[in-house]
C-alpha cells in the first residue's frame, strides 16, 4: 500500500512535469523579446497588432454565430426527439458522431467542391457567402459537443412532464420552448456554447482553406514569420481555453440536479 | 460452548476520532449460523470485515479453528464472503467465477471442473455455467456469488447483507436456500443484516448490536420473546410499550392506567411506586380472551386495520394503548370502532424493561 | 436536402404515425410541428455534413468524364502517397499508444493511488482543458520548449551539457510531433478512462482476496481484462483523433513532415498531384481509416459498458 502511494506520486509528478514544463517554457519564451530582461513586449506587440485585433474579432463573431446556429439546430431537434420521436434517436446520435469520424479537412474539401461559384448553391461566390459557409462548417464541427451537452441537460429535467404542465396552463409551443425548456437547459446550452467557442476560436483548417481572415490562419502566419509573438499567442490561446473550461465547470455547479427517473 | 470454532475476543475498533466497535466478544461453534442484527452504523459490518481481514482490530484477537488470524491478510484466512452487491467478476462466466478460488489455489483443472459442476447443481443453476453475470437476474447472481464463496471449501462463510439488493419474493426464497445449503455443508456462518425477520428466520443464534456493542446474544426465540434491553425489545418485532406503576415489586403487581395486572418477569428490586416501561407483543394479546389466570384490561377499540390473514386492532385504555393481532375469520367480522372490549394476556408475556420509564 | 423541405405538410400528416393512432386526433395535429422541430437538424446535417462527404466519396470512384473507375484508388499506391499514409499511421499510432499508457497510469494514480482528493479533481479539470488545447498554439508551445532555442533544449545543454539536437532529436520530426500530440492525447485518455476505473468496484478486490488471490493475481485475472475493452477502444479513438489533425503538424513542421492531412491540404490549395479525383481518393482513404477506427471504438465501448453497468 505504501509503495503504491509512492508510485502514484511519482506518476503524478512526471505527468504534471510533462504538462507544466511546456507552459512554463512558453511563458518564459514569450517574455524574452527584449534582450537580457524579461518583459511583456511580445504581448504588447501582439495586442497592438491590427491584424491580431481584426482576426481575433472575426473569430469571436464567427464563434457567436456558430453558437446561435448550433443552438437553433440542436435544441429543437433534441427536444422533439426526447418528447415525441424517440425512434429517431439512434439516427440522430449517429449523425452527431460523424464529425468526430470525418476529419475537418475532408468536410471542408467537400464544401469547396460542392458550393463553388458554378454550383447551384454558390456559397463561395462571395465573401459573405463564404463567411456563412464557414459558420455552418464550425457548427458541424461543434455538433457532437453541442448535441451531447443539450441532450444531457434535457435528460436531467423531465421534459415531458414540464411540457405537459405548460400545456395544461395553456402555453403554446413557442412559449414552451422559450419560457420553459430553454431556461431549464440554459446551463447545458451554455456549456455547449463555451466548448464551441474554445473549438472555433483557434480553428485553422476550415478558415485557412476557405481563405477567411480568422484567428487560426493568423496564428499560423505569425508562427511562420516571428519568433517571440507566437509564444505570447500560445499563452493567450491557452488562457482562453482555460477560461472556457472553467466557465463550464462553474456552470455545472448551477445545473439542475436530475429529477427524472 | 465447548469448542468454539470462530472466536472473537475483546475486539475493539477505533478510527481517527470514533470508536465503532467496543469490546466485542463472541464464540461461534462449528457449523453454527450466527446473525449480526442491528441498524446501520451499529458496527456489525465492521466486525464482519475484521473477521474477513479487511480491517485490523485496534485491540483484541480473532481465532479461527484455534489459530490466531488477527494479523493475517484476507487471502490467507481461508474464508468465503458474499457481498450485498454480488461483486461477481464481470469478465468471467458463471463457471469461471465459481472456479476463481480454485484456480488461485492451483487446483487441478479436472478437480476444479468437477467442483464447479457440483456447485452449479447445489445452487440449482446447472445449465447456466457459460453465461456472463450481466445475463443473470439479481437472485441468480447472488446464488453464483454464494457458490463462488463456498467452492474452495472455506472454514468460515461471511454473508454481508446478501439479500438487501433483491426483490421481496426472491429474498425469502433465497434465504431459505442459503440456510439449507449451510446446513447441508455444515459450514460455520456469520450473517450480517438489518432485517429482523431475516435474522429470526434463519439463525441458530442472533447477536443484536447497537452503538458498537452486542446488546444481547441468544436464539431467535430468546431474542424475540425475552428481550433483555429496551433497544432489543424495540428493534426486534413490533412491540407495545406501556407505562406502568409498580404497586408491589415482590409479587410483580403493577398498574396500567389504574388497572391492576401481574408481570411475572418483574425483578424484586423494583421500588414500589416507581414508573417502569413494560412491553407486550401484539400476538401475545387476545381480544375478549378466556382463561382464569390471565391479566385483563378494559378498553375501547380505537382502530381496526385489515391486513389480510391478520387483523390488527388498537385498543386504548387511557394514556396507554396496545395493538393486537387476531386471525381473520370470514364468519366473524372484526369489532367496530368505539366498541368496549376486554383484552387479556399471560403474566409472563408482560416484559418489564430495564431502567426507569422515560417520559 | 430540398426533397425533405418540399414535402407537403398534408403528405406528412397521412404518414404511418397517423395510421398507428387513428382515434387520437391531437396526434394528427401535432405531427407537422414535430417534424418541423427536427427538420432543420436533418437539412443541416445533409447539406453540411453528409452530402459534401458523399460527394467526395463518389468522386473518388469517378474519372474526369464522370465515369466509374477504380483508377483513383489504385493511384493511392504511388510511393509519395503511401509514405504519407504510413507516416500518419505511425504518428497517430505512436501518440495514441504512448498517450494511452501514460494516461492510464495517471488515471490509476489519481483514482486508486491514495492521493489527496483535490489532486483528482484538479487533474480532471486540467485534462478537460489540455485535451482541447490543440492546433496552432500547441505547436508554438512545443517550439518554445523543445525547439532549437526552447527552454528545455537550452537548459539541458547548459546544465548537463546534453545537446538534444546533436543526438538527432528534432521537434520537427516524427518523435517531436508524437511528443506534441501526446499533450492532448494523454488528457483525453484520462478523461475517458477515469470513469472506467471508477467502475472497478472495491468489492471485486475484496471478493478476490477472500478467495485467496494475491493483488497481482487479482489484477491479472480481473482488473486488466475488465479495463481492456475500454482501453483498447480509447486507443482507437485517440488514433482517429490524431489521424485527422492537421493544424498542430502544419504549424510545427510546415510541410517538412508529409502526413496525409498536410498532403491533402496542399492538394486542395494547389492541386499538387495534378489530378482532382486523386484528392477525393485521399479523402476517401482518410474516412475509411477513421471510420474503421470508430467502428472498433464503438464495438469495444459497447462491450465494456455491458460489463460495467
Amino acid at each position: 500500500m505504501k509503495s503504491g502511494r509512492f508510485w502514484a506520486w511519482v506518476v503524478f509528478a512526471v505527468g504534471a512535469a510533462y504538462f507544466f514544463v511546456p507552459l512554463i517554457a512558453t511563458l518564459e519564451f514569450s517574455m524574452r523579446m527584449r534582450r537580457g530582461v524579461y518583459s511583456f513586449d511580445a504581448y504588447k506587440v501582439v495586442l497592438g497588432d491590427i491584424h491580431f485585433q481584426q482576426s481575433f474579432g472575426f473569430s469571436v463573431i464567427a464563434a457567436i454565430f456558430t453558437i446561435i446556429v448550433g443552438v437553433l439546430i440542436v435544441v429543437p431537434a433534441a427536444y422533439w426527439i426526447r418528447l415525441r420521436l424517440p425512434g429517431l434517436r439512434p439516427i440522430v446520435e449517429f449523425i452527431t458522431l460523424l464529425p468526430l469520424v470525418i476529419p475537418a479537412i475532408v468536410i471542408v474539401f467537400g464544401y469547396i467542391r460542392m458550393y463553388g461559384s458554378n454550383s447551384p448553391l454558390p456559397f463561395l461566390a462571395s465573401a459573405s457567402g463564404t463567411n456563412v459557409l464557414l459558420v455552418f462548417g464550425y457548427a458541424t464541427l461543434a455538433l457532437p459537443y453541442m448535441y451531447r451537452a443539450v441532450d444531457t441537460g434535457l435528460r436531467t429535467i423531465d421534459v415531458r412532464t414540464l411540457t405537459e404542465a405548460a400545456q395544461i396552463l395553456g402555453a403554446g409551443w413557442v412559449t414552451i420552448i422559450a419560457r420553459v425548456i430553454l431556461p431549464n437547459v440554459l446551463i447545458a446550452v451554455l456549456s455547449g456554447a463555451f466548448l464551441t467557442f474554445a473549438i472555433v476560436i483557434g480553428e485553422f483548417t476550415m478558415a485557412s482553406l476557405l481563405n477567411r481572415p480568422a484567428f487560426g490562419p493568423y496564428l499560423q502566419n505569425m508562427g511562420a514569420n516571428r519568433a517571440y509573438e507566437p509564444a505570447a499567442l500560445a499563452i493567450i490561446a491557452f488562457a482562453i481555453t482555460w477560461g472556457c473550461m472553467s466557465l463550464i465547470q462553474i456552470l455545472s455547479r448551477f445545473a439542475p440536479k436530475s429529477t427524472a427517473r | 460452548m465447548a469448542d468454539p470454532f470462530l472466536s472473537i475476543q475483546h475486539v475493539r475498533k477505533s478510527f481517527a476520532n470514533a470508536t465503532v466497535v467496543q469490546d466485542f466478544n463472541l464464540d461461534v461453534g462449528a457449523g453454527e449460523f450466527v446473525s449480526f442484527l442491528g441498524p446501520s452504523g451499529c458496527g456489525k459490518t465492521t466486525v464482519l470485515r475484521m473477521v474477513a481481514g479487511f480491517e485490523e482490530p485496534t485491540s483484541g484477537a480473532i481465532m479461527i479453528g484455534g489459530k490466531d488470524v488477527t494479523r493475517l491478510k484476507p487471502n490467507q484466512r481461508n474464508i468465503g464472503m458474499v457481498f450485498q452487491a454480488y461483486a461477481l467478476f464481470p469478465n468471467l462466466t458463471v463457471a469461471q467465477n465459481i472456479a476463481f478460488g480454485l484456480r488461485v489455489a492451483k487446483v487441478p483443472k479436472a478437480d476444479a471442473d468437477r467442483r464447479v459442476a457440483e456447485m452449479l447443481k447445489l445452487i440449482s443453476l446447472p445449465n447456466l455455467g457459460d453465461r456472463f453475470p450481466y445475463q443473470l437476474s439479481g437472485g441468480q447472481q447472488q446464488r453464483v456469488a454464494l457458490a463462488r464463496a463456498i467452492a474452495p471449501k472455506p472454514k468460515v462463510l461471511l454473508l454481508d447483507e446478501p439479500l438487501s439488493a433483491l426483490d421481496a419474493k426472491v429474498r425469502v426464497s433465497l434465504r431459505e436456500e442459503i440456510r439449507q445449503i449451510q446446513k447441508d455443508l455444515g459450514i460455520t456462518t456469520v450473517f450480517v443484516t438489518h432485517d429482523q425477520e431475516e435474522a429470526l428466520s434463519i439463525s441458530d443464534r442472533i447477536v443484536v448490536m447497537y452503538g458498537g456493542r452486542a446488546e444481547q446474544v441468544g436464539t431467535p426465540f430468546e431474542i424475540y420473546n425475552r428481550p433483555q434491553t429496551r433497544f432489543v425489545a424495540s428493534f426486534v418485532g413490533t412491540l407495545n410499550i406501556l407505562k406502568a406503576k409498580v404497586l408491589n415489586g415482590a409479587t410483580g403487581t403493577i398498574a396500567i392506567d389504574g388497572q391492576q395486572v401481574t408481570a411475572s418477569g418483574m425483578k424484586n428490586d423494583a421500588t414500589n411506586g416507581a414508573e417502569r416501561s413494560v412491553a407486550l407483543r401484539p400476538e401475545a394479546v387476545s381480544l375478549n380472551g378466556i382463561g382464569g389466570q390471565r391479566n385483563k384490561l378494559d378498553g375501547t377499540i380505537e382502530e381496526v386495520n385489515f391486513l389480510g390473514s391478520v387483523v390488527r386492532i388498537r385498543v386504548r385504555f387511557q394514556e396507554n394503548s396496545v395493538s393486537l393481532d387476531t386471525f381473520n375469520n370470514p364468519n366473524a367480522p372484526p369489532p367496530k370502532h368505539g366498541e368496549k372490549v376486554t383484552v387479556s394476556f399471560a403474566p409472563e408475556d408482560l416484559l418489564v424493561l430495564e431502567g426507569e420509564a422515560p417520559n | 436536402m430540398t426533397d425533405i423541405t418540399s414535402v407537403e405538410p398534408g403528405i406528412v400528416r397521412r404518414g404511418p404515425t397517423h395510421l398507428a393512432a387513428p382515434p387520437d386526433v391531437r396526434a394528427g395535429i401535432r405531427l407537422p410541428t414535430q417534424w418541423l422541430g427536427v427538420a432543420p437538424f436533418f437539412v443541416f446535417a445533409a447539406m453540411f455534413l453528409i452530402l459534401p462527404t458523399l460527394y467526395l466519396m463518389i468522386g473518388a470512384f469517378q474519372n474526369d468524364a464522370g465515369e466509374f473507375t477504380f483508377e483513383n484508388i489504385a493511384a493511392l499506391s504511388q510511393p509519395s502517397i503511401v509514405a504519407a499514409y504510413w507516416i500518419s499511421i505511425k504518428v497517430s499510432l505512436a501518440s495514441a499508444v504512448l498517450g494511452a499508457f501514460i494516461g492510464l497510469a495517471i488515471a490509476i494514480a489519481i483514482v486508486r493511488g491514495g492521493l489527496p482528493g483535490w489532486i483528482r479533481s484538479a487533474t480532471l479539470t486540467f485534462s478537460g482543458v489540455a485535451s482541447n488545447f490543440a492546433g496552432v498554439p500547441l505547436a508554438f508551445a512545443f517550439l518554445a520548449t523543445l525547439g532549437r532555442l526552447g527552454l528545455v533544449t537550452v537548459l539541458l545543454n547548459t546544465l548537463i551539457g546534453l545537446n538534444l539536437y546533436a543526438w538527432g532529436f528534432n521537434v520537427l520530426s516524427f518523435w517531436g510531433l508524437t511528443l506534441t500530440y501526446m499533450y492532448f492525447q494523454i488528457p483525453l485518455m484520462v478523461v475517458i478512462i477515469v470513469p472506467a476505473i471508477d467502475g472497478i468496484k472495491r468489492e471485486w478486490g475484496e471478493a478476490a482476496a477472500t478467495l485467496g488471490a494475491t493483488q497481482s493475481e487479482y489484477w491479472r485475472m480481473v482488473v486488466i481484462p475488465v479495463l481492456w475493452p475500454s482501453f483498447l477502444g480509447t486507443v482507437i479513438l485517440l488514433f482517429a483523433n490524431a489521424f485527422g489533425a492537421i493544424a498542430t503538424a502544419y504549424a510545427l513542421t510546415g510541410s517538412s513532415l508529409n502526413i496525409v492531412p498536410i498532403l491533402l491540404y496542399a492538394q486542395i490549395r494547389g492541386d499538387v498531384l495534378h489530378n482532382a479525383h486523386l484528392g477525393y481518393a485521399i479523402a476517401f482513404g482518410m474516412i475509411v481509416i477513421t471510420g474503421l477506427a470508430n467502428v472498433g471504438y464503438i464495438v469495444f465501448r459497447t462491450r465494456s459498458e455491458r460489463w460495467l453497468k
